[in-house]
């Protein structure tokens, strides 16, 4: 019995607990980001954005939350019961489950795993899925025409991410998480990949279908695209699948990019505060950037959104990992 | 130990159920959906085998873009799947000959390597042991080195295929509008915009 309690029980009530370490947080995360989404948008269109609920209004994500659970679940006449219930689950699952490879700081992770980066992009790329199946069992047209854009622009996007992904372990040699972060320990990869970075950001805005590209909802021609036909738990599960992806592509660009949780200075004041925070701290910067683009930029015209991905992107992160590639092995710097 | 046993039965089980369930839905999206789902249980036995890498380029290649592609088409069209089956069991024979054909070119590959010359010095040192190198350095190592022509061959292959598909299905119509975002930008005011003052009474 004991060795049954030491050898398997023990570890996974270890494990359920570092799980719950890691998605409690973000889903408190999740909702002070909506929170924070329309503090943020209502400054900038100088209004006050939520203030009634609690103090500044902050207990506004938490009434929402409870509004959405209240009220009735509705399924379309025609629908696909099966997949239109799963679909998103789909989306919130694909969400959380990605936050298992993320290094927080050195060596807090829960599955420090050697294809970090692979998992990543996998789970990234499966978040399609969600949108294309909630379209197609939604039977309705608006919902359909949603999924069908979304499954064309996320997979264009893809091939550009992952090029930019590729360019990054170029100067790793490493598809691990925490390697990626520690080789950025001299300078972070955003100063001598600034193009990449840039890239990569808007790449990441088009998986999220965030504004600008946010066509697969477009409520002005749409209604609300794929979620149209959605209602109370259900919605609020695409609704916090969508932010959690937002969370997610904010720590992927900070962990490839902005040097993870490393100090942007090595030295004293700078490395007393923990990584954590200074991870938190970048993720917070990166969406900031998600909500300040919603506030200022128009939306693409759908063969606008075509031509950058396909004509723009991919091309230039070709060209990208090409000169990398060159420049590395010219100079003999590529990573051992 | 036991655990890996009973992952890889419970992988096993849902890979060929879900098999089966793709040749017997009676909806074509639920065949690609339970397609999908065979495609993870796959990924799960490469990652039970060690193969980590493949597991993640199994999900990445195949669920996060050929499957979408699949998924995609298949939505698409409208086509009355119980009509098409309806002349399923006169073909059978038919089908069920290409499957024995296919089996036995497996069994052929599967002997060939136990069998053929020089396949001990092969088997013997295919890679460095695992817990040396990881996965993706073992394959980089032993692709852009000892196969080096035959990894570009393929590369050649899969090109031509791309350049072939947009050669057979790009049409270049006629009086279609398109955005030339080059020349959009190089519009100046000056040279679209005419200022004129105009008197009243007289017009232009």
């Amino acid at each position: 019995m004991a060795e049954f309690f030491n050898g398997f029980l023990l570890p996974l009530i270890i494990i359920v607990l570092k799980i719950l370490a890691i998605t409690v947080p973000l889903l408190v995360a999740v909702a002070f980001m909506t929170y924070a989404e329309r503090k943020i948008m209502g400054a900038m269109q100088l209004r006050q954005g939520p203030s009634l609920v609690g103090p500044f209004g902050l207990l506004q994500p938490f009434a929402d939350g409870l509004k959405l659970f209240a009220k009735e679940q509705i399924l379309p006449e025609g629908a696909n019961r099966v997949v239109f219930y799963i679909a998103p689950m789909i989306t919130f699952f694909l969400a959380l489950v990605a936050w298992a490879v993320i290094p927080f700081d050195y060596g807090v992770v829960l599955s420090n795993i050697n294809v970090g980066v692979l998992y990543l992009f996998a789970i990234s790329s499966l978040g399609v899925y969600g949108i294309v199946m909630a379209g197609w069992a939604s039977n309705s047209r608006y919902a359909f025409l949603g999924a069908l854009r979304s499954a064309a622009q996320m997979v264009s996007y893809e091939v550009s991410m992952g090029l930019i992904i590729i360019t990054v372990l170029l100067c790793v040699g490493s598809l691990n998480l925490t390697d990626i972060v520690r080789a950025q320990e001299t300078i972070w990869f955003a100063i001598p990949l600034f193009p990449m970075f840039i890239m990569f950001f808007i790449s990441a805005l088009a998986e999220t279908n965030r504004s600008p590209f946010d066509l697969p909802e477009g409520e002005s021609e749409l209604v609300a695209g794929f979620m149209v036909e959605y209602s109370s738990a259900p919605f609020a599960l695409f609704f916090l699948g969508e932010y959690a992806n937002m969370i997610l592509m904010s720590a992927m660009t900070s962990i490839l990019f902005l040097g993870g949780w490393l100090s942007p200075l090595p030295f004293a004041p700078f490395t007393w505060i923990p990584g954590v925070v200074w991870f938190a701290l970048k993720i917070s910067a990166c969406l900031f950037t998600f909500v300040w683009v919603r506030a200022t930029m128009p939306r693409y015209r759908y063969d606008q959104l075509m031509r950058l991905g396909w004509k723009v992107f991919l091309p230039f992160s070709l060209f990208w990992v090409v000169l990398t590639a060159g420049v590395l092995v010219t100079f003999g710097w590529l990573p051992k | 130990m036991i655990l890996q046993g009973i992952a890889f039965y419970v992988f096993a089980a849902l890979l060929v159920a879900s098999g089966v369930m793709v040749i017997s839905a009676r909806n074509p999206v639920h065949s690609v959906l339970y397609l999908i789902l065979a495609f993870f249980q796959a990924a799960g036995l490469c990652l039970l085998m060690g193969a980590e890498f493949v597991a993640m380029i199994l999900v990445i290649v195949y669920v996060g873009a050929v499957a979408v592609l699949f998924l995609f088409v298949v939505m698409m069209l409208d086509i009355n799947f119980r009509e098409l089956r309806q002349g399923a069991l006169e073909v059978l024979p038919l089908g069920g000959l290409i499957g024995l054909i296919l089996l036995s070119e497996l069994a052929a590959v599967a002997g060939g390597w136990i069998v053929a010359p020089g396949v001990e010095k092969l088997a013997a040192a295919p890679t460095p042991a695992i817990t040396t190198v990881t996965n993706t350095h073992a394959l980089g190592q032993l692709m852009y080195t000892q196969y080096v022509y035959l990894f570009q061959a393929c590369g050649i292959v899969l090109l031509i295929a791309m350049i072939g598909a947009i050669v057979l299905t790009l049409r270049h119509r006629v009086g279609v509008r398109k955005q030339d975002v080059g020349a959009q930008i190089a519009r100046h005011r000056d040279s679209v915009v005419a200022i004129r003052k105009v008197s009243s009474g007289e017009g232009v």
